[in-house]
């Protein structure tokens, strides 16, 4: 088959997949929260409230885009597309089968780790445009918080890379596949390196108890302040886009991904994402947030030492282990 | 983690009068206002915030947005036609305000209320307090998480145990929010029967689920990042500023009118009052915290031992115009949720003195607000947030 032609298929496959998921993962956060908090969640639209995601979208295509009149009318238009469009190049590479993968690149979590980490320039491009004194601060912070939590990220991200010898996500899979889950094997580096990276990656997509750049008990909504209608859609599902792609980079990267006994791989690297999914949602709604400088002095003080460490460790044990590998 | 520096340095008192012009004109000073439309300012408060970067450098806080005219009503209206007004004011603790107005009332008229009486009083206020405060722990977790995390679902939990609380006064009152269940002399409502078995199941299933909220909230580790040492209102900053209430006790100092000065009939039981020193958000907390276990002990106490005997000094008032008061003057004070929660009024007003000529309402909430200025520059927007939500304002009771 062309080559460009398997690509677009892909794109166009990805690119549906992963919309259709996060705009269904709103329901289940919203009913996964409601029942939390002893409430029903969406009761209305569709049988248990399936259908609330649609009626969400034609609520917000309906509303008007507002442009303050001061603000920086292209950068206000062209943030929200962007913050989708980099969340959902991340996915590309995201493989969720032996085959199923849009782009098996070789330096897959370089590529993954740098589409991350522009998120924070789009986030920032919305922030300043606004015009907006609460927009800015939510966009400082979030800058500040990106820059920091990219060096965690990566450190922990860089454990696996070592323990599999490749910078491939389906060949750290392969080697998940035969050594065993990095989780669990070898002891140490591979779980530290997911405690790790969990909240650096959370750090990255703003959420609770690292959303400080939206905290709307202080910053009304942050960046998303000024935003109505679908700009506001479009950052709102760039949130949860992230967050989907980060479970599934960390089941892909710590627990084995499409590995599993009984039933094809693509099931059991949707049951781990959605998994670590339904975790990460777990923590939002029964934790407060920290403040700003806190976020800070915990990624520079215990994360980045620790990250440096794991990285370390993991080099040493490949070198002993596979005596010298 | 050990004390960031801007926050030691907030330890010092800071100068609310400082004058702006000390800084430089170029320098990046941003003036932010924090309200009065704003999630957790709660209702109309707003916070003018000189900003350097995000440290706050100087406060200006702002009241009146919820201006009613209350007082002012009072000069119109009748005494009798006050009562229901008064719910409006602290509207998360009315019982508070009926009593406070009742009781300047009944001083200015010098209406001995019976013993009945004066027991469900305490017993209504008591179940108040723990409504109040329940409310003030959901609206603080959601101060600090935010209405889309983890403090919304400790608000959650917080409503529907003040709902308990609520359901047990729509049984005596028929009323969920805005009871109109205090006389002048007396109470309206008799407790029914079977009430004091619902209060019992209420009071018990509160204090099963406390520990629950302790370990959701109190005891974590992030909040206890967010509140030591945060919005330190120590005892004679309280004492200056004329603040009462759970501040003014966190800061160490052991004043609560309930015990100091008894009303109702407090001077027949024992109030264990609960204090902190540390005077930082998460004192504040703490003692609020002791405040609910404390009135569950004290309805317990109460709801077994109501004493037989009339509930009203004379039969219920029809009229508008039945009190009157020629002269006078008079000033009564409860413990309320915030503080002391006083009234003062002047007798002889009109429709031939059965309007006060002059009430003056001290709320504890404004006195509370005042200390803004002085303790939240040196804190970041967001300790400002956790500042406001910990001294606990109503501004219903703020503007009047």
């Amino acid at each position: 088959m062309n080559p460009w032609l398997r690509g677009l298929i892909y794109a166009v496959v990805v690119t549906n997949v992963f919309l259709t998921i996060t705009a269904w993962s709103i329901w289940f956060e919203r009913k996964f929260s409601g029942r939390m908090q002893s409430r029903l969640g969406p009761t209305f639209y569709g049988p248990m409230g399936l259908l609330q995601p649609v009626v969400d979208g034609i609520k917000l295509i309906q509303k008007e885009f507002l442009i303050p009149i001061n603000a920086d009318r292209l950068l206000f238009v062209i943030a929200p597309p962007l913050t989708v469009v980099l969340a959902l190049g991340t996915a590309a590479v995201v493989p969720f089968g032996a085959d199923i993968i849009a782009a098996d690149l070789d330096i897959g979590v370089l590529y993954l780790l740098a589409l991350g980490s522009l998120t924070i320039i789009p986030v920032w491009m919305s922030g300043w445009s606004s015009n907006n004194k609460y927009a800015m601060l939510g966009a400082m912070r979030a800058v500040a918080q990106g820059v920091s939590y990219e060096i965690p990220l990566v450190l922990a991200s860089l454990v696996p890379v070592i323990l599999a010898g490749s910078m491939s996500l389906s060949d750290i899979v392969r080697f998940q596949i035969k050594h065993g889950w990095f989780a669990f094997w070898p002891p140490g580096p591979g779980f530290f390196a997911f405690l790790f990276f969990l909240p650096a990656s959370l750090a990255e997509a703003n959420r609770i108890p690292f959303d400080i750049p939206e905290a709307e008990s202080e910053l009304i909504a942050g960046v998303s302040t000024e935003y109505t209608g679908m700009g506001f859609g479009l950052l709102y599902l760039a949130e949860y886009l992230h967050t989907l792609v980060i479970s599934a980079v960390a089941s892909v990267l710590f627990f084995g991904g499409w590995d599993g006994p009984f039933a094809p791989g693509l099931h059991w690297m949707v049951l781990k994402t959605l998994g670590l999914f339904a975790g990460i949602f777990w923590v939002r709604w029964s934790l407060v947030r920290f403040r700003s400088d806190q976020l800070m002095s915990i990624c520079w003080r215990y994360l980045v030492p620790g990250g440096l460490i794991l990285v370390m460790s993991a080099g040493l044990w490949v070198h002993f282990h596979r005596g010298g590998g | 983690m050990e004390m960031i520096p801007h926050v030691a340095k907030a330890r010092r008192r800071a100068n609310p009068y400082l004058d702006l012009g000390s800084y430089d004109p170029e320098a990046d000073l941003m003036v932010l206002n924090l309200g009065p439309q704003h999630p957790s300012t709660h209702g109309v408060f707003r916070l003018k915030l000189y900003l350097d970067g995000e440290i706050i450098v100087k406060v200006v806080p702002f009241v009146g947005y919820l201006h009613r005219g209350v007082e002012k009503l009072c000069e119109k209206l009748t005494m009798v036609q006050l009562i229901p007004i008064f719910d409006k004011n602290d509207y998360v603790s009315p019982m508070m305000n009926e009593q406070s107005l009742v009781m300047a009332f009944e001083a200015l008229l010098g209406i001995e209320v019976p013993r009945r009486a004066r027991y469900v009083r305490t017993l209504l206020a008591e179940l108040q307090r723990i409504a109040s405060h329940l409310l003030w722990l959901g609206a603080f977790a959601m101060d600090l998480g935010g209405a889309l995390g983890g403090g919304s679902t400790l608000f959650m939990y917080c409503f529907r145990e003040r709902e308990l609380i609520l359901d047990v006064f729509e049984d005596l009152t028929g009323c969920r929010f805005h009871y109109n269940t205090h006389m002048i002399g007396g109470n309206r409502h008799d407790v029914p029967a079977g009430w004091a078995t619902k209060v019992h199941a209420a009071i018990n299933a509160i204090e099963t689920r406390l520990p629950e909220y302790e370990t959701f909230l109190i005891t974590n580790d992030i909040y206890i990042e967010r509140t030591r040492g945060v919005g330190v209102v120590d005892g004679q900053l309280s004492m200056d500023l004329g603040i009462t209430g759970p501040v003014l006790r966190a800061g160490g100092v052991d004043h609560d009118l309930r015990r100091d000065a008894p009303y109702h009939c407090y001077d027949e039981i024992e109030v264990r009052v609960a204090t902190a020193t540390a005077g930082d958000c998460e004192a504040r907390a703490a003692v609020r915290m002791a405040e609910i276990r404390e009135s569950i002990r004290l309805v317990r106490e109460l709801i077994d031992n109501i004493p037989e005997g009339p509930l009203g000094a004379r039969k219920p008032i029809k009229t508008p115009l039945a009190e009157k008061a020629t002269q006078g003057h008079a000033y009564a004070a409860v413990e309320s949720p915030r503080g002391e929660l006083g009234i003062y009024v002047i007798g002889g007003g009109d429709n031939k003195g059965a309007s006060p000529y002059r009430l003056k309402i001290r709320a504890p909430s404004l006195h509370v607000l005042g200390c803004l200025p002085y303790i939240l520059p040196g804190h970041s927007v967001s300790d400002a947030v956790a500042v406001l939500g910990s001294v606990d304002p109503i501004m219903g009771e703020v503007d009047r």
